[in-house]
């Protein structure tokens, strides 16, 4: 128990950060029109993307010096994958956009 | 006397790097906020794109590690080659793939998000700075779930993997989740040498892609965007995770608020289905209901020109789209449908029920692209009151959201999902394939309805071959 305790003391600006990003998230999200869940969540899933700041800070970190280690490939998998992640949802999102914007022109 | 950066032992580079995380996490959270609109969407996908873009390059330059130490000039080099690599890799994949294909797409960069999470989780644990080993282990989990899960959504959705409607399934996935909480628990409770640590991780991981195979494998139909869905809302949890770990505000902020975005686009989908989540995860679709023995009309053929003719003097048609619409690419085709009758003065309507398809609305992408503007498209709530004053519904590709076995038939899997009441209407043609079940396997007394009319064929061929038969009247 008093390990809870300091735990939640130790990382409260942590854990109000993610108690008020709930609330965050569930008042953009409702009142959506159905038209733009697709493109909502597209976005939200480039945003979910921001892993690749975990993964340039791994990478960033990892010792080159002894040559290609296990960590070093799996570092750069992650940039990869993350970046695929960001850039592919951004680009994906906006080409669904476009298709709305369209029609206003006319 | 006044504090100096120099007696909290950081740099002004620190500070930056702190109010940048700050800037994205602000441009997330008002990106999708923009996007909730149709006409800002665009400028709120730019914004959410801007924020992680200023968060990449300012923790490329200026995060410092424990030892106060930058990114030395080789790490950035790997790194700006590998965000290169995904870059072009990225843009790629996501500009020649057919928007007829988005659904796979979403899910695929769904399951790199994921496994970017897993991997980040996976080098940390064996990290010794690293004092967070349940977030981490919670991370790795959820990011592998949510990567192996939505690569089985993309199969399952391209049309590469099928279907285990196993009963055996069920007990599987629960064992195996079972086994999963109790490794986990071990690893956290017992003091493990390094070595030891390292395999159970491995384990752990294989373990987690297993489970994310089972427990996309049973789902499918009507419940495929629920799940689709929910695993962005891993994803997002899993980013969050790696943010605790780095004690990384905009990460926790981004992961955790698309997570709870994502949670939420679940349950008011399942809420849509008149479902529980864990109704849609456990009890996947499939046989049961009511057998075809039951006493019922015949199934009646319409030909092309007796439709041309009942649309041609139709006050108002609704026309209620689904995955055949979208698997026949007959959107476009559906347009010049549209335009034709209005020149005639029909008035028509879509009906979108939200599980329409196979991801979140994705009836709604599918006409936008074909131009049908989107005041055309009206939500299912809204469109059933007309209903009984529509002359002719069009259903295209659409089965289990019409069938009114889920009104009134309580041994059907699906009694209780609210449907759009196509039979309220005084006539109705049904474009399908064949005589086959829906996806969900039920059979649609819909089709046997007095007033209902089938077209059998592609939908695109169907609808095209109207289109020049209304032509000739």
């Amino acid at each position: 128990m008093e390990d809870f305790l300091v735990y939640f003391y130790q990382n409260k600006e942590t854990i109000f950060v993610i108690v008020l990003s709930i609330f965050l998230g569930v008042e953009v999200i409702s009142n959506v029109p159905s038209v733009l869940h697709t493109p909502l969540m597209s976005g939200a899933n480039a945003i979910s993307g921001v892993i690749i700041i975990g993964g340039i800070i791994l990478l960033g970190h990892t010792d080159l010096s002894s040559g290609i280690s296990l960590n070093l490939i799996l570092g750069i998998f992650a940039v990869i994958f993350g970046t695929l992640n960001v850039v592919g949802g951004f680009v994906v999102t906006d080409r669904m956009l476009d298709m709305f914007k369209k029609k206003k022109k006319k | 006397m006044n504090t100096t950066l120099q007696d909290l032992g950081i740099s002004s580079g620190d500070v930056i790097l702190e109010i940048s995380y700050l800037i994205a996490a602000v441009l997330f959270v008002f990106g999708l906020k923009l996007m909730s609109h149709p006409e800002s969407a665009k400028k709120g996908n730019l914004w959410a794109g801007g924020g992680m873009v200023l968060a990449m390059i300012t923790t490329l330059f200026l995060h410092r590690d424990a030892d106060g130490s930058t990114i030395g000039m080789t790490n950035v080099v790997v790194i700006v080659i590998a965000i290169a690599v995904g870059s072009v890799l990225g843009a790629i994949i996501a500009r020649r793939i057919k928007m007829t294909a988005m659904p796979q797409l979403v899910s695929f960069f769904n399951a790199t998000g994921g496994a970017a999470s897993a991997l980040v989780a996976l080098m940390e644990y064996s990290n010794p700075e690293n004092t967070s080993a349940l977030v981490t282990l919670l991370g790795l989990i959820i990011g592998t779930i949510a990567f192996s899960g939505s690569m089985i959504a993309y199969g399952k959705l391209d049309g590469k993997v099928g279907d285990i409607f196993a009963g055996w399934v069920k007990y599987f996935n629960v064992a195996l989740l079972l086994i999963i909480a109790a490794l986990t628990t071990y690893m956290l409770v017992v003091d493990l040498d390094p070595g030891m640590q390292t395999l159970l991780s491995y384990i752990l991981l294989a373990l987690a892609l297993v489970y994310g195979v089972m427990f996309v494998m049973p789902i499918g139909g009507a419940d495929m965007p629920v799940v689709i869905s929910l695993l962005n809302a891993l994803t997002g949890i899993a980013a969050a995770m790696a943010g605790f770990i780095y004690h990384n505000q905009a990460m926790i902020l981004g992961g955790i608020f698309v997570g709870s975005a994502g949670a939420i686009l679940t349950l008011l989908m399942t809420k849509a289905m008149n479902r529980s989540l864990l109704n849609v995860i456990v009890g996947a679709f499939g046989g049961g209901g009511a057998g075809i023995d039951k006493e019922h009309g015949s199934i009646k053929e319409i030909t092309l020109s007796d439709a041309a003719v009942l649309l041609s003097y139709s006050q108002n048609v609704v026309i209620v789209p689904g995955y055949g619409l979208a698997v026949a690419q007959a959107q476009y085709a559906c347009n010049d449908l549209v335009k034709l009758l209005e020149g005639k003065g029909v008035e028509v309507k879509f009906a979108i029920h939200p599980v329409a398809g196979r991801m979140p609305g994705h009836m709604n992408v599918l006409l936008a692209e074909a131009d049908v503007p989107y005041t055309k498209l009206v939500e299912m709530d809204d469109i059933n009151p007309d209903m009984p004053n529509t002359d002719v519904t069009i259903v295209i590709g659409a089965n289990d959201v019409v069938n009114p076995a889920a009104l009134d038939d309580p041994s059907s899997p699906i009694y209780g999902m609210p449907i759009i009441n196509a039979h309220e209407s005084k006539n109705i043609i049904v474009m399908k394939r064949g005589m086959g079940k829906g996806y969900a396997g039920i059979e649609n007394f819909l089709f046997f309805n007095n007033k209902t009319r089938m077209l059998f064929g592609n939908a695109k061929d169907s609808i095209q071959a109207l289109v020049s038969e209304i032509k000739e009247l």
